[in-house]
C-alpha cells in the first residue's frame, strides 16, 4: 500500500535516467561523495515514502515559495509529490473538512513515523485566537499533530527563532515551536532563514529519508552541514575585508567595484547560513552578490538589532535608541566630566588647606 | 606588614613585587592596544582604494587585536598563577574581605574621603578598600568576561572543532542570543574598561598628590612611602 519515492517519481512520468541524475545531484549537494548517488538512490527505491504533515502558522509563505524552487526541478517534483499527498494547506488540492481529517488520519495511522514540518509559529496571547485553523486556534493544532510525530522540522525563522511576528513588542506572543508550552518532547530541527535556502530544505529531507537519521545538529539545533559557518567565512568578498576595502554608500566607486558591505551593516560575520556556499535560485546569486549587505535573516531576533545598515547593534533600554558606542562615549564623557570637576573641586579643597596653614 | 627602608632609604612597605609590576604594564599596553583596534574593528577607518592583493589594512587591524587578546589572556593566566605565588597584597583584589565588617566601615571613610568630607584618607599599603571594591568588579570581572566573550568570537572565525569554538563560542553565543550580541555585549565590555582606565587613572594621579602616600612610583618601583607621620594602618 505504501508506494516508494521511486514508484511515486516514476509515476509521475520522471525518467529513471533524471531519477539516478537528482540521486547524484543531491548526494554532492549534501557535500557526499559520487559513491553516495547510489545508496540515494536505493534508498529512494526500497524505502516506503515517509508521510509529511506541513501545518501552516502565523507565517508568510516564503518558506514553501522557496520549497518549491528547489533549483532541480526533479527535487520539486519529488518532494510535492511527498508532501501534496498528506496536508499542506497552501498546496494541496483538498479543502476544508476533507483537509484537516487528513491530519487526524495521519497522526493515527502513522504513529511515530511521520514527520511534522512546521512554517511559521503560534501566537499565545488571547488563547492563541490570532491565527484559527479551521476553527482552532494554530497551537491546538501543533500540538495535536507534534503528539505522534518522528520528528519536527521548523522551517524558517519564523519556527525556528520567531522572526517579524515575534519582534519587539510581540503583540500576539508569537512563539517559535520549541518554546510552544506542552509541545510533546520530540527531536526538533531548526532550518532558519527568512526563507531557508530551498536546496537546503530539500538536502535536509533527503537526508533524513537516505539515512534514516537526523542530520547532526548543533547545540542550538540547526544541522550541522549548513549552519556550521559564517556567511563571512566564506563570502567572496572576504578579500576586501582583509584589504579593508569597503563600500561606504551604495553608490560610490567602492560599491561598483564590489567592495566589502560591512561598513553598510553587512550581517555576514554574524549569520550562519550557507547562501555564500550554496547560493539561490540555483546558485545564481545571493544577497551580498547582488551589491546588498546580509541582513542575517537565519538569527535569532534580526529584526531587533536596529536597522539593517548599520554595523553596530541597537541597545534598547536606555530611554532612546544607542548603540554600543553611543552609550559608552556617553558614559565615558560623564565619569571624565566627573573626574574634572572632582579634581577642581579637589585643587580649590587643597588650596584651601594651604591658606588655612598659614 | 612592618614598615622597612627602601632602597633610597625611606620608610616604606613593597608592595608591588617585580613579576607583578610587569604584568600590570603588559597588560596595560595590551588594553591600549585592544582598545584601539577594537574600536576599529567595530568603526573600520576609510576605505583603501586599488586591488584587494595590494593591501591587508583590516587583516592587520584583526591580527594585532588578536595578539594583544592573547597577550592579555596569557597575562591574566599569570595573574592568577601570581595569587598563589605573590606576596599577601597579590590575593587583595581578587578576594576582597566583604564579609568583614571593619571593611565596610573603612571603605565608607574612603568615600567620604572623595566626597571631600573627611580631612585625611586611610593610609593603606596596597589598595584602599573602594579600590578594592572597583578593581575586583569592574577590573578583574569584566577582563575575564572580556576574554571569555572575545575567545568566543575568536571561536566562530576559528571554526567548529577549533578549541575556542568548542570551550568558548558553542555555549557563550546561545546564552547571549546570537553572534551579534555577543559582538555588542565585548563592544559594551570595551567602555566598561575604559571607564574603569579612566577612575583608575585620575584616582592614581589624585591620591599620590593628596593622600600623602606614594601611588604611580608605587608601579614602578614596588615600594609604598609615605609623606608625614605614621605607617599604613591597615594589615595590607
Amino acid at each position: 500500500m505504501q508506494q516508494t519515492f521511486y514508484e511515486v517519481m516514476r509515476r509521475q512520468g520522471i525518467t529513471r535516467r533524471s531519477f539516478l541524475k537528482f540521486c547524484s545531484l543531491t548526494a554532492a549537494s549534501l557535500g557526499l561523495g559520487p559513491a553516495f548517488a547510489p545508496k540515494i538512490a536505493y534508498a529512494m527505491e526500497s524505502k516506503p515514502r515517509i508521510p509529511v504533515l506541513w501545518l501552516h502558522g502565523l507565517e508568510c509563505t516564503c518558506c514553501s515559495e522557496s520549497f518549491i524552487r528547489s533549483a532541480h526541478p526533479l527535487a520539486k517534483d519529488v518532494v510535492l509529490s511527498m508532501l501534496s499527498l498528506d496536508y499542506d494547506d497552501t498546496l494541496m488540492a483538498a479543502a476544508g473538512h476533507q483537509a484537516e481529517a487528513i491530519v487526524d488520519e495521519v497522526v493515527e495511522q502513522y504513529k511515530g513515523n511521520y514527520i511534522l514540518a512546521v512554517e511559521g509559529n503560534a501566537p499565545l496571547n488571547e488563547d492563541g485566537m490570532f491565527c484559527i485553523i479551521g476553527g482552532k486556534p494554530f497551537v491546538d493544532q501543533l500540538n495535536h499533530a507534534a503528539s505522534n510525530a518522528k520528528a519536527i522540522i521548523s522551517w524558517g525563522s519564523c519556527a525556528s527563532w520567531g522572526c517579524v511576528q515575534a519582534a519587539r513588542p510581540n503583540p500576539t506572543r508569537a512563539t517559535p515551536v520549541h518554546k510552544v508550552p506542552g509541545l510533546p518532547d520530540k527531536p526538533i530541527i531548526k532550518v532558519p532563514g527568512c526563507p531557508p535556502i530551498p536546496e537546503v530544505m530539500t538536502a535536509v529531507i533527503t537526508y533524513i529519508l537516505t539515512f534514516e537519521k537526523f542530520p547532526e545538529l548543533d547545540r542550538q539545533g540547526r544541522p550541522k552541514m549548513f549552519y556550521s559557518q559564517r556567511i563571512h567565512d566564506k563570502c567572496y568578498r572576504r578579500p576586501h575585508f582583509d584589504a579593508g576595502q569597503f563600500v561606504e554608500s551604495f553608490d560610490d566607486e567602492g560599491a561598483r567595484k564590489g567592495y566589502c558591505l560591512y561598513k553598510v551593516g553587512c550581517k555576514g560575520p554574524t549569520t550562519y547560513n550557507a547562501c555564500s556556499t550554496v547560493g539561490w535560485n540555483g546558485g545564481l546569486s545571493f544577497p551580498i552578490q547582488a551589491g546588498h549587505p546580509c541582513i542575517g535573516c537565519s538569527e535569532d531576533g534580526f529584526w531587533d538589532k536596529g536597522d539593517f545598515y548599520s554595523r553596530l547593534t541597537r541597545v534598547h533600554g536606555f530611554g532612546i535608541e544607542a548603540d554600543a558606542d553611543r552609550i559608552g562615549t556617553t558614559a565615558a564623557t560623564l565619569i571624565g566630566a566627573a573626574a574634572a570637576a572632582h579634581a577642581a573641586a579637589s585643587v580649590v579643597k587643597r588650596m584651601r588647606e594651604k591658606g588655612g596653614n598659614k | 606588614m612592618s614598615a622597612s627602608q627602601t632602597p633610597h632609604g625611606e620608610e616604606g612597605v613593597y608592595v608591588y613585587e617585580a613579576p607583578l609590576r610587569l604584568w600590570h604594564w603588559v597588560n596595560a599596553f595590551a588594553i591600549l592596544m585592544l582598545a584601539g583596534t577594537g574600536y576599529l574593528i567595530g568603526s573600520p577607518p576609510p576605505a583603501v582604494g586599488g586591488e584587494a592583493s595590494s593591501s591587508f589594512l583590516f587583516g592587520w587591524i584583526r591580527y594585532l587585536h588578536f595578539v594583544a587578546g592573547y597577550v592579555l589572556i596569557v597575562g591574566f593566566a599569570f595573574r592568577i598563577y601570581w595569587v598563589f605565588a605573590g606576596n599577601e597584597h597579590s590575593r587583595q583584589i581578587f578576594l576582597p574581605p566583604v564579609w568583614n565588617g571593619r571593611f565596610w566601615k573603612e571603605l565608607w571613610h574612603e568615600v567620604l574621603w572623595y566626597a571631600m568630607l573627611v580631612s585625611e584618607p586611610m593610609k593603606c599599603s596596597g589598595h584602599n578598600p573602594l579600590a578594592t571594591l572597583a578593581m575586583h568588579f569592574l577590573f578583574v570581572w569584566f577582563t575575564i568576561f572580556m576574554i571569555v566573550t572575545g575567545l568566543a568570537l575568536y571561536g566562530e572565525g576559528a571554526g567548529m572543532g577549533s578549541w575556542q569554538y568548542d570551550l568558548f563560542s558553542s555555549w557563550v553565543i546561545p546564552l547571549l542570543g546570537q553572534s551579534q550580541d555577543v559582538h555588542t555585549w565585548h563592544h559594551l565590555g570595551m567602555w566598561v574598561i575604559i571607564c574603569f582606565v579612566i577612575i583608575h587613572i585620575y584616582a592614581a594621579v589624585r591620591e599620590d598628590i593628596m593622600s600623602k602616600q606614594s601611588i604611580i612610583s608605587s608601579m614602578f618601583s614596588g615600594w609604598r612611602t609615605f609623606r608625614g607621620n605614621g605607617a599604613p594602618r591597615d594589615s595590607h
